[in-house]
């Protein structure tokens, strides 16, 4: 279909680091099944570097595709370098979207943060709640 | 190797209607309003169809009115009457959950002048009754609107019982028979239709041409107003070989209606049945009063637009009414209105088969449509929860 870039088609039919990581040191859930779309990822994280990481997606082409890219460009990375990823980055890492669908790849960077607040609050570690935004909210989520 | 299985979009073209079309692009190609010899075989040839069209429908041909589609048939079918009822200072209009767009948001364009608009609810096999239809009229009620056959979920509704009854309180009924005209059996006398509305794409005829039925002394009102086509009702030179091509079509499919739907209705319960054996899914419409080419499902825990992608790369063309779909935020308003919940609306999957669809494409698709279903759901964090019991299942 047109609809879609190249890289988007490449990342929906061959997802990156898809599935669970047990035992994950930081797991983030946000979106919600009313609207479509929930995107769960799983950190592995060691001295501050993202190690590993998965995703799990319940949504359209697109939302699977924006997840599978965030997880590649995160892999590796710092934990600041993870949370400076944001949805632009992601959509044009993907060779664009288009405008209706921008709000799909929102869920990417909000999940990324959503399991780094966890792996923050597990392991007792004080950050500035300002930068973890409350997600999941299907308005905010929406916002085109 | 691609199947097509997306004939309530739109269908392929029948070779009869092709080449019924073809001498009136270039050997008949007057204007039917000019009053010379190549004018006037085409005024001719105009006549012709529409008296071929008035027999499938079972009208006079001075009832036929030649409308740019289905869309365009809704519209003046709905203004038309509302302008009637307003010059007798009737103002209430009855018509369902679940039209199609070309319907609701019509009324919702009456409903801005003043008119009251009433949706009948559809339950959850999708239909309405007469009697909802009889308890609903109102001595201000100027029109019923009730779809011949739902688009999306295929049932199919009383339409000839609902006439009736109109008919008996002196309200005019409109049908939009878009997905029912050459498929299902269509006399407008008999099922006392005042108006209906069909559309040729759909029958394996040409894109951008359809009827707008009027009974002889309903007044139309004109919204393409110029020249005096169509009784003056629709202005624009006609579209003689689209004309051509939906009459050659519905001749076509009226003539072949009861094999048609046999041999396609056995594909779908074939479809049906094989499908319904997915976990956690569930047939969408009216089991029994169905379209004979309609399976329509919902899967729960995945995404209807992800689904189709994926059937696509695998040659398999279907719909769906999910959100991402629909270009909207939210799923189709037909599966919220036979009660499905946003996340199980999401994962629909609409399968619309025609005579040209073969067994082994069906088989085809048993095959296929289980696996994605399964990857889908192995990747989907809803489905998760729903395995381990953390969330519950709703189908
Ligand atoms: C039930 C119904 N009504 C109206 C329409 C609109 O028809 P058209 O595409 O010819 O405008 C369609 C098809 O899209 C339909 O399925």
């Amino acid at each position: 279909m047109a609809l879609y870039t190249k890289t988007v088609m490449d990342h929906f039919m061959n997802p990156r680091n898809v599935g669970e990581i047990e035992n994950a040191d930081g797991v983030g859930e946000v979106g919600n099944a009313k609207c479509g779309d929930i995107m769960k990822m799983y950190l592995k994280i060691k001295d501050g570097i993202i190690e590993d990481i998965k995703f799990e997606t319940f949504g359209c082409g697109n939302a699977i595709a924006s997840s599978s890219m965030a997880t590649e460009m995160i892999k590796g990375k710092s934990i600041e370098e993870a949370l400076a990823v944001t949805n632009k980055q992601v959509v044009e890492a993907l060779g664009g979207l288009p405008v209706h669908k921008l709000h799909c790849s929102v869920l990417a960077e909000e999940a990324v943060k959503s399991a780094v607040k966890d792996y923050y609050d597990r392991n007792g570690i004080p950050y500035d709640k300002k930068r973890f935004p409350d997600c999941g909210n299907c308005e905010a989520c929406h916002m085109v | 190797m691609m199947i097509y299985a997306d004939n309530a979009a739109t269908t392929k073209m029948s070779s009869t209607a092709i080449r019924a079309m073809l001498p009136y692009m270039d050997q008949v190609y007057g204007n039917p309003s000019s009053l010379h010899t190549a004018g006037q075989q085409a005024a001719e040839a105009l006549q012709s169809a529409r008296e071929r069209i008035a027999v499938c429908l079972g009208c006079q041909p001075r009832e036929i009115y030649f409308t740019s589609g289905g869309s365009e048939a809704d519209n003046q079918a709905l203004i038309s009457a509302a302008k009637i009822g307003e010059r007798k200072g009737k103002k209430h209009i009855i018509s369902t959950a679940f039209e199609h767009h070309a319907v609701l948001h019509t009324l919702q364009g009456l409903e801005k002048q003043g008119f009251e608009v009433e949706l009948l609810p559809v339950g959850e096999a999708g239909t309405v009754t007469a009697q909802q239809v009889a308890d609903a009229i109102r001595d201000d009620t100027c029109l019923v609107s009730v779809m011949y056959a739902n688009n999306e979920i295929g049932s199919v509704l009383p339409v000839g019982e609902i006439g009736k009854v109109c008919r008996e309180r002196g309200v005019v009924f409109h049908t939009d028979a878009v997905q029912a005209a050459g498929h299902l059996p269509i006399d407008v006398r008999e099922q006392c239709i005042d108006l209906l509305s069909l559309s040729a794409h759909k029958f394996h005829g040409p894109k951008g041409i359809g009827v707008l039925y009027a009974r002889q002394g309903l007044t139309l009102t004109t919204l393409i107003a110029g020249g005096a086509q169509e009784r003056g009702k629709r202005a624009g030179t006609e579209n003689i070989p689209a004309i051509m091509g939906m009459a050659a079509a519905l001749e076509e499919a009226c003539a072949h209606m009861e094999n048609n739907a046999r041999a396609v209705s056995a594909l779908r319960d074939k479809l049906i049945a094989g499908l319904s054996k997915i976990p956690h899914s569930a047939l969408n419409g009216d089991p029994v009063h169905r379209l004979p080419g309609n399976v329509s499902f919902c899967f729960e825990g995945i995404e209807g637009e992800s689904l189709l992608l994926l059937l696509d790369a695998k040659g398999i063309c279907a719909s769906s009414g999910s959100a991402c779909t629909s270009g909207s935020l939210d799923p189709s308003h037909v599966l919220l209105a036979i009660g499905r919940p946003h996340e199980v609306a999401h994962g629909s999957l609409r399968l619309s088969l025609c005579h040209w669809n073969t067994e082994e494409e069906v088989d085809e698709m048993l095959r296929v449509i289980p696996q994605v279903v399964e990857y889908l759901r192995n990747m989907s964090p809803m489905w998760k929860d729903q395995k381990s019991g953390k969330r519950t299942f709703v189908l």
